[in-house]
């Protein structure tokens, strides 16, 4: 399956390297919210747990762009039958677009990460980062795994773009809550405290549940 | 359980789209290496009719054996042995020809050589690096056509293989796509004299029903034509 997966992997990278159809509105969609906020809000520096929810629900409503497109050339160009047609595991293509959305994720975030810390993080983002990237790396995870079931349910309907976020936002609430109460203590004032014991656990567990339901399911997804 | 030198074998297949039947009680046998011609007008079943054998729906009722396999349970087994060329080419776009091939390699675990060897038998060597989206109908076509053969399957599924090509590059692709392939084929038509020529077996269907099946050897042209009065 390895070899299905870094073929799968490598074709997604490629198309979005050469369409750009995701990423970059992901990037602008999250910097264009933190400046919506920073006006919004009519703050300059925020902290704590509004810091961590401003950081959080940006992130996610960026990531529901991402899972809309994630299977649109798989159904607008023939990819499902021809990855159907191949003699391979279909759970291959659950991974390899889970592990697509999760590096799109982290390349957004390379850019919104800096930019919320630039437009409305008061303490500096320094103290904060090793146990963040912790954070963000568990939620990625779990975002995208959850993403690429709901992205492949709704390829199949009319409607995708309202039944993606229909979907996914209410089954990523955990993530949110988990997410966001574990960043809270590192984007405090006063220097980064240590990150919840137990949120974390909710992070990992939720990330091991919903890939076992996707292995569970996805097949099923794919059938006719 | 069909004779082993059968490479289809269909008792009874339905398929049905929500309350419409797309294909009612078809029931052939096409032995291995042989070619089976199906004519039919518009909605007669036979896009239907090869995304079934292809695997890629569920025959609702009857059997059907595909090179001695029983589907849908044994479609993994079948799948890499099956060549199909539908309505779309099944390329990406924004890739080029080779990059398509060979990503279609990767997934049937073939040496990139095939992909080359296959280029220059479709006459694509030249804009193999053109992403798709810049070729001509009759390139993608080519293309297809490259990859559908490119695991050099034993079943060739051929939705009108020829549409979008010029006389030259039907020339060339035959040998690929046609009788002397040495594969067992399925091929659709609307051209009575070209389709039953190099055909074994003609089936007619109309309506999702069989209504002509044949010795393409004892179909005259006229019987087909009389399908789409």
């Amino acid at each position: 399956m390895r070899s299905t997966v870094a073929a799968l992997l490598s074709k997604e990278l490629t198309l979005e390297w050469r369409t750009r159809e995701s990423v970059p509105a992901m990037v602008l969609f999250s910097i264009a919210t933190y400046v919506i906020f920073h006006f919004g809000l009519d703050r300059d520096r925020i902290t704590g747990d509004l810091a961590s929810g401003v950081l959080w629900v940006t992130l996610l409503f960026a990531a529901i762009l991402g899972v809309n497109r994630l299977f649109v050339a798989e159904y607008e160009q023939g990819g499902f039958d021809g990855f159907l047609l191949a003699p391979v595991d279909r759970t291959a293509l659950l991974v390899a677009k889970a592990l697509t959305l999760f590096v799109f994720l982290c390349i957004v975030e390379l850019v919104a990460v800096p930019a919320f810390a630039l437009l409305l993080l008061g303490p500096p983002l320094t103290q904060a980062l090793p146990g963040l990237v912790l954070v963000l790396a568990l939620a990625n995870a779990g975002i995208a795994v959850l993403g690429t079931l709901v992205a492949g349910l709704a390829i199949q309907t009319r409607a995708r773009d309202l039944i993606v976020p229909l979907i996914a936002l209410p089954l990523l609430v955990p993530v949110l809550l988990a997410a966001a109460r574990c960043a809270t203590p590192l984007l405090q004032d006063g220097g980064a405290g240590p990150i919840p014991a137990d949120w974390m656990a909710v992070l990992a567990i939720y990330d091991l549940l919903f890939a076992l339901i996707a292995y569970a399911v996805f097949d099923f997804l794919l059938e006719d | 359980m069909p004779a082993p030198d059968l490479a289809l074998a269909l008792r009874g297949a339905g398929r049905r789209y929500g309350d419409r039947a797309a294909l009612r009680d078809v029931t052939l046998e096409l032995e291995a290496g042989r070619t089976l011609v199906v004519f039919g007008p518009n909605g007669a079943g036979k896009t239907t009719l090869l995304r079934m054998l292809a695997t890629l729906l569920r025959p609702h009722a009857g059997e059907v054996h595909v090179l001695g396999r029983p589907l849908p349970d044994d479609g993994w087994a079948v799948r890499g042995r099956i060549g199909f060329l539908g309505h779309e080419p099944l390329l990406y776009r924004e890739l080029s020809g080779r990059e398509n091939l060979r990503f279609h390699a990767r997934l049937h675990r073939i040496a990139a050589a095939r992909v080359d060897a296959v280029l220059d038998a479709v006459g694509m060597a030249a804009r193999s690096g053109d992403p798709v989206a810049e070729l001509s109908k009759g390139m993608i076509q080519r293309l297809a056509i490259g990859r559908a053969v490119l695991h050099e399957p034993e079943l060739l599924l051929l939705d009108e293989p020829f549409a979008n090509l010029d006389p030259a590059a039907a020339a060339q692709v035959a040998p690929l796509i046609g009788p002397g392939s040495g594969a067992t084929r399925v091929v659709t038509s609307h051209d009575p004299t070209g389709g039953l020529r190099g055909a074994d077996v003609a089936l007619g269907l109309k309506g999702g029903r069989v209504v002509l099946l044949a010795p393409a050897a004892q179909v005259a042209p006229e019987q087909i034509a009389e399908l789409y009065a």
